[in-house]
């Protein structure tokens, strides 16, 4: 790719984050107006700082449609393709839905996982803050690998689950019946922090690539459509994560009880 | 070297080790498994070092913008003590970050062409334009009940465990009565509301207020306002596909 089309791609992508802050900042304006009656103060470094939330977005995403998506769905596209699961004998569509053949298919599917969600800047954002009123009792890099494994999990899971053919609600209610335990005996003040875990984790890297690996499975495994059996890895992208969250914080109370001497 | 530059070099490399992953796990796939030279070598390198610049201008400005911003509005807000003002803001924030997400068209759309498929709707553009509008303003209607709630939650210090029992109960009770065709829609819908921006604006927010606002806990009762607004739009939803679309047969 040149230059020239690189800058076009920024340039678009500056439009779409524009899009993205134009109501935020209408927001935050009118009420600083209406209801708080106040200047703001720092008014040149907050501009600033949103100059960066801008520009940095719409690189981060021109990046990762460059380089980190096209190479990740086409490998998710190899992957799953049936000739590099049995070979160049296509007759032989039985041995397609032997689960054991997709071995690197669940493989990728949790390191793509992992990886895409620890540079999710929304859980950056989330961990960050996390880090700063626990007073560092809870590091940023700790939740986020907790995270990351939740998704993970998830993600190969929810491969399994497209290959097997198991009806995902199977999934999704013992998910949340172990969830709602959980909820029940993990420490209080991790509670609200892990299900905003949920619903960050599906944002902008992890999508894409886990929706062509659903996709590229879902095509190639006899049986599924891609319509009725392609979705569901985002399902599961978002419930693992809590679950694995409020474990952490179990685990890691249980670890602090014995040291104490309890 | 100087103390800012250091400075710089270190939030730098931290955006590098952040995005790493995804290149460690690319590249082992690609010699090991797939074996097959890597496709557009030099574009990827590139988009690579984007991806890396683009993070850490990110995090920057999340340090200097929207974190000081959402804190400020908090503590101004706590200071005036004027609770329905803090609910209203909730509530605009929630609703015009929403309504003016690209991701959410794309899933009224869809919405809107299966739904004619199904037969609920006239298979007109009128009719379908109608029907998407329809969706769009009760998606965002429902990021801004639960912005409005979320807020109200942490004022009064309720436990955000009534608010996601009670919630996925419901969700349960209207998979059950809610259209087929809606409720893959329900659950997408769920996933596209919260955006990059809004997130730690949000989060900010809601721990600010938590802070500011005497005797609760910011780690307790701060957080939670992402989890409600991933909740409220597949219950919106599914009610909207009750009520236009009829009960399940």
């Amino acid at each position: 790719m040149n230059s020239h089309s690189w800058m076009d791609a920024v340039v678009v992508s500056l439009q779409g984050t524009l899009w993205d802050i134009l109501p935020i900042l209408s927001v935050i304006i009118f009420f600083q107006l209406a209801a708080i009656r106040k200047k703001i103060p720092h008014l040149k470094q907050l501009a600033l700082g949103f100059f960066m939330v801008v520009v940095g977005l719409a690189i981060f995403l021109v990046g990762l449609e460059q380089c980190i998506f096209p190479v990740g769905i086409e490998m998710a596209n190899q992957l799953t393709d049936p000739k590099f699961l049995i070979g160049n004998d296509l007759s032989d569509t039985q041995a397609l839905s032997d689960p054991a053949i997709y071995f690197w298919v669940y493989l990728f599917a949790f390191f793509i996982g992992f990886s895409t969600t620890l540079a999710e800047p929304t859980l950056i954002a989330v961990a960050l803050k996390a880090r700063e009123i626990s007073t560092g009792s809870i590091s940023a890099w700790g939740l986020r690998f907790a995270v990351a494994f939740g998704v993970a999990i998830g993600v190969s899971l929810g491969a399994y689950r497209i290959v097997t053919g198991t009806p995902l609600y199977v999934y999704i209610v013992a998910g949340y019946a172990v969830l709602l335990i959980q909820t029940f005996f993990a420490p209080k003040t991790i509670i609200s922090l892990a299900y905003d875990t949920g619903g960050v984790t599906t944002s902008t890297v992890t999508v894409p690539l886990v929706t062509a690996l659903g996709i590229g499975l879902a095509s190639n495994v006899p049986g599924r459509s891609p319509l009725m059996d392609g979705f569901g890895l985002i399902a599961f992208a978002s419930l693992f994560p809590i679950i694995a969250v409020l474990g952490y914080a179990m685990i890691s109370e249980q670890i602090a009880k014995s040291k104490s001497g309890h | 070297m100087s103390k800012a530059v250091k400075l710089f070099l270190g939030k730098l490399a931290s955006a590098f080790f952040d995005v790493l992953p995804i290149l460690l796990v690319v590249v082992f796939f690609q010699i090991f498994v797939v074996q097959k030279p890597f496709p557009n070598l030099q574009s990827a390198i590139a988009g690579f070092g984007l991806v890396v610049l683009g993070l850490f201008l990110f995090i920057q400005g999340l340090e200097t913008a929207l974190f000081p911003i959402g804190e400020r509005m908090a503590f101004q807000f706590a200071e005036k003590g004027n609770v329905l003002w803090v609910v209203f803001f909730g509530f605009a924030l929630g609703f015009a970050t929403t309504i003016a997400e690209p991701a959410l068209t794309i899933v009224a759309k869809k919405a809107g062409v299966l739904a004619a498929q199904a037969g609920v709707i006239e298979n007109s553009s009128p009719s379908i334009d109608q029907y998407v509008f329809n969706l769009k303003l009760t998606i965002a209607l429902s990021v801004g009940f639960a912005g409005a709630l979320g807020v109200f939650r942490i004022i009064k210090g309720w436990p955000l465990v009534w608010f996601i029992v009670s919630g996925y109960g419901l969700i349960i009770l209207a998979t059950v009565f809610a259209p087929q065709e809606i409720i893959g829609i329900a659950y997408d819908a769920g996933g596209v509301t919260t955006s990059t921006i809004t997130v730690p604006l949000i989060t900010a927010l809601g721990v600010g207020l938590a802070t500011f606002i005497q005797g609760r806990n910011p780690m307790v009762d701060g957080f939670g306002l992402i989890a409600l607004a991933s909740l409220t739009p597949i219950m919106f939803v599914m009610i909207f596909g009750i009520v236009f679309h009829g009960p399940a047969q």
